[in-house]
């Protein structure tokens, strides 16, 4: 089982389209000591019930209940519905308030929050570790990850659990996803170098659970340490057949799991299915890592490195902070901010988010926390007219042609931004990045996806619509049809049967002779003129 | 500590406009100076002129149509289109061929079709077609060459004082004469002597040839070249343009020169004798008019090539590389509409 196929994935390396060397700037925050500091503990903590990509969770406490550390604070949506990650406290301490508050989100807008005022003691829930993983099914291993609340941390915050159930337990190469691409992050590479058995121990349980027969580590070049210190932990598991550490050239935007796996494997996942259909599972390391602690100690995700760095921060570093800490307390704690500070991003320079208050809480996306300064930011620019150079269409990942896209989506032509695909836009920045006429091209990009989900759904809604009404056409058609098959049927058997006809006839003549033989008798009777009226009135009847 | 929002990238973008402008002027200076050296200080005064026209035309149609002046005067487009347009005209023509050649570049081909990055067609080659078809008399009277031996009367090419007087009054100076000063183009030569049947080595007697090109034409080709070379090297243009169309000459021309090299030129000939060189890496390259596929690229460039010497070998005029440009625009939307890249995952 454990033997590896001569072609399989990650034995050679191949290239993706397009890309950008970006300068890394990793030393930066890299140069500490390990292990990273943790944070001391906060006097409140805002929990955002949100911080997964889909429907939101239902909130299980109420304001002034006091909370354990660990403790669920919200669970799964209703069944039926996409389920989301549930989220937990990060310490003890009592509700003091369930509000709508502003969180890091592209939208700006405030979001429903847990906030916890901490009692210090940081005790934790009774923790239910797993005592031996090997005896964990996929379906008992996905039940432990949703308990756990994990999503994906590499930035894209996909509920984990809903990942793994996706794959229908059906694949054979697990790649770990330690490429840092974009600038400044190292939070990855401090894992790894700090705590590579979680990381390896971690990919053992869920190569176990799901029968996977091919580990794959991929990590950047320059990341020498970081391989050698994954190398010696792989021995000391005795998985050297399983798992293997591949390093791939550094290149904007390899972490990307689709570009990653055509790196290792050449080929492309087809548009609009999953990396599952390729028998491959694409996991970032942190999310490893947390899928390890979840398992072998029972503890949710309450905590994630965090690199807090970039020229406007004092004191750059890699820190281990709690889900809900105030952003503000990381800076504060690595320094704070130096006097150029221009700008506050969550993520990388590339596809961070640029936040507006350091008083945000942390969220299970935070993966880095970026001061830039006036220097190393875009001034405002002028957006010049674009000048079909090609620069995006030579560095973008997915095959695309930027200028073409921003042009119909800037003419709201959105039948040609089919034909354009972009949807396979995964919003790297590359194009934006390079063009010379300084054209925002991924805020077109987003806008354009935004108003085609929006021009599906309303599609979708009058197609319903539409549906309904020939649902009901149809309905009143067939009651009419029926209705007219009743008279008809009525009527026929009105018409159709000869002996009631015959009879009201016979009736009918019955009650002409009684009327002539009355008038006979009053003719009889009276034998005058009057003779002629009584025929008249009987021509009447 | 609050902060002002704004979209992901952060970074400061690479490269502006204006900077891919400035340095395609840059790659042209050796270009520049080889013609100046070889055809005189009317070079110089031509690109002054035709600069000072443009920009002027530039500053009243972004006025007329309310566009920011200081902006797009600051692209340098304008500016790059004129030079290229006085490089394509001869050294000595009158001030009026500038004029009437950047009306038609900068209102008619570039505002008129809605300004930088709207126009169909490569300005500067409007502007030389318009200007080739109207005034042909003005258009063919180009310089000899430095150097060349019997230049009869004089040795030296006009002076500056010489060319400013003759650009500014359409009349050469007493002492000088058209005939003396003048001469027909190697691709002329080439042209009509191969159809009077002569032989090339007979036509090539000339001593307007050069080792494999023109004279000085070769020399100023050179230089052209290593400007181009410098701007693929910057990444400003894509490798796949000129080498499209280099290679589509050379593949063509070859197999007739080595069935019959004494009726068909040799491949470097082609190359180096007109203007394929300084349009193979600076006027078809204009991205505006251009694909923007590399396959689209490729593409285009065996069209601008093909066209060249379809016009060069049956056409009525001895070079084509100008409307070569201009047709291949025509069809640029075509190319890159049936040379899309495959998008990722997509079948």
């Amino acid at each position: 089982m454990n033997q590896r196929h001569t072609d399989s994935i990650g034995d050679y390396l191949h290239n993706f389209p397009g890309g950008l060397k970006l300068k890394h700037h990793k030393a930066l925050s890299c140069s500490k000591p390990l292990p990273a500091a943790e944070i001391p503990l906060s006097r409140e903590y805002v929990v955002p019930i949100t911080q997964h990509l889909g429907k939101p969770t239902e909130i299980i406490v109420s304001v002034g209940q006091s909370v354990k550390k660990g403790q669920a604070l919200s669970k799964p949506g209703k069944s039926g519905q996409a389920p989301g990650a549930q989220v937990h406290a990060p310490t003890s301490g009592i509700v003091t308030a369930i509000q709508a508050m502003p969180v890091p989100h592209p939208s700006g807008l405030s979001s429903p929050c847990v906030v916890i005022e901490a009692d210090g003691n940081d005790s934790w829930i009774k923790l239910e570790p797993v005592k031996d993983y090997k005896s964990l099914s996929c379906i008992e291993l996905i039940q432990h990850v949703r308990a756990a609340g994990i999503v994906g941390l590499g930035g894209a915050v996909f509920p984990t659990d809903i990942k793994l159930q996706s794959t229908s337990c059906s694949i054979d190469t697990l790649i770990l996803n330690g490429v840092e691409c974009e600038p400044y992050i190292s939070c990855d590479e401090t894992l790894m170098r700090q705590a590579p058995e979680r990381v390896i121990e971690g990919a053992l349980i869920l190569g176990h659970a799901f029968n996977i027969t091919n580990i794959l580590i991929a990590i950047e070049d320059p990341m020498d340490t970081c391989r050698k210190t994954l190398e010696k932990c792989i021995k000391q598991f005795d998985a050297d057949d399983l798992i293997t550490v591949v390093c791939v050239p550094m290149l904007y935007p390899e972490g990307g799991e689709r570009q990653l796996i055509q790196v290792l494997s050449g080929k492309e996942v087809p548009a609009g299915k999953l990396p599952s259909a390729m028998g491959v599972l694409v996991q970032n390391v942190a999310t490893i890592a947390a899928i390890h602690a979840a398992i072998i100690e029972g503890k949710p995700l309450i905590e994630r490195l965090v690199t807090v760095t970039g020229a406007g921060i004092k004191d750059p570093q890699n820190v281990s902070a709690r889900i809900g800490t105030p952003i503000a307390d990381l800076v504060n704690y690595c320094g704070g901010y130096t006097p150029s500070v221009a700008r506050l991003i969550m993520g990388g320079p590339l596809m961070g988010l640029g936040l507006q208050s350091d008083q945000l809480p942390i969220v299970k996306a935070s993966n880095c926390i970026l001061a830039l300064t006036h220097a190393n930011i875009a001034s405002k620019q002028t957006e010049m007219p674009c000048i079909n150079c090609g620069n995006c269409v030579n560095v973008c990942p997915a095959g695309l042609l930027p200028q073409s896209l921003q042009m119909v989506i800037r003419a709201d032509n959105f039948e040609a931004l089919e034909s354009l695909n972009l949807d396979a836009c995964i919003e790297c920045g590359c194009c934006d990045y390079v063009c010379p006429s300084h054209i925002p091209l991924v805020d077109y990009f987003r806008y354009g996806k935004g108003e085609q989900r929006a021009r599906a759904r309303e599609k979708q809604f009058s197609e319903r619509a539409k549906s309904r009404f020939e649902l009901r056409e149809t309905r009143l058609e067939k009651l009419k049809a029926e209705r007219l098959a009743r008279h008809q049927k009525r009527k026929q058997a009105l018409v159709g049967s000869a002996d009631k006809k015959d009879s009201v006839a016979a009736a009918i003549a019955r009650a002409k002779a009684r009327k002539q033989a009355i008038t006979d008798q009053q003719a009889s009777s009276r034998s005058n003129p009057e003779n002629n009226s009584s025929s008249g009135s009987e021509d009447h009847s | 500590m609050e902060f002002s929002r704004t979209g992901a990238p952060h970074l400061p973008p690479e490269t502006s406009v204006s900077s891919i402008m400035l340095q395609v002027l840059l790659a042209l200076i050796p270009g520049i100076a080889a013609m100046v050296w070889f055809f005189g200080s009317g070079v110089l005064i031509q690109i002054a002129l035709s600069v000072i026209f443009a920009v002027s035309l530039e500053w009243l149609m972004l006025t007329v149509r309310h566009k920011p002046v200081k902006i797009f005067l600051g692209d340098y487009s304008a500016v790059l289109t004129a030079v290229l347009f006085a490089l394509c005209i001869p050294p000595l023509a009158p001030w009026w061929i500038s004029l009437v050649g950047m009306v038609f570049a900068i209102v008619v081909a570039k505002h008129l079709y809605g300004g930088l990055g709207q126009n169909i067609f490569n300005p500067a080659m409007v502007a030389y077609v318009v200007v080739l078809i109207a005034f042909p008399l003005e258009l063919t009277r180009w310089l000899s060459p430095r150097g060349l031996a019997d230049a009869g009367a004089l040795t030296e090419i006009p002076g500056l004082l010489q060319s400013l007087q003759t650009i500014l009054n359409g009349q050469l100076p007493t002492i000088l004469s058209w005939d003396a000063i003048s001469q027909a183009t190697p691709l002329d030569l080439l042209k009509n002597g191969v159809e009077q049947n002569r032989m090339i080595s007979e036509i090539r007697q000339s001593p307007i040839f050069g080792s494999y090109g023109g004279r000085g034409w070769e020399w100023v080709a050179n230089f052209y070249a290593l400007g181009g070379i410098w701007l693929i090297w910057r990444r400003i243009i894509s490798w796949h343009i000129p080498v499209a169309i280099i290679a589509t000459v050379i593949i063509l021309t070859l197999p007739a020169w080595l069935y019959d090299p004494s009726s068909n030129p040799i491949p470097l000939e082609h190359l180096f004798s007109g203007a394929l060189i300084l349009g193979a890496f600076f006027i078809a390259t204009d991205p505006v008019t251009g694909c923007a596929s590399k396959r689209g690229k490729l593409v285009f460039g065996l069209g601008v090539a093909l066209l060249t010497l379809t016009i060069r070998l049956w056409g009525g005029y001895p070079d084509g590389v100008a409307f070569a440009v201009l047709l291949m625009n025509m069809f640029a939307p075509l190319i890159d509409r049936y040379t899309r890249p495959r998008a990722y995952g997509k079948t």
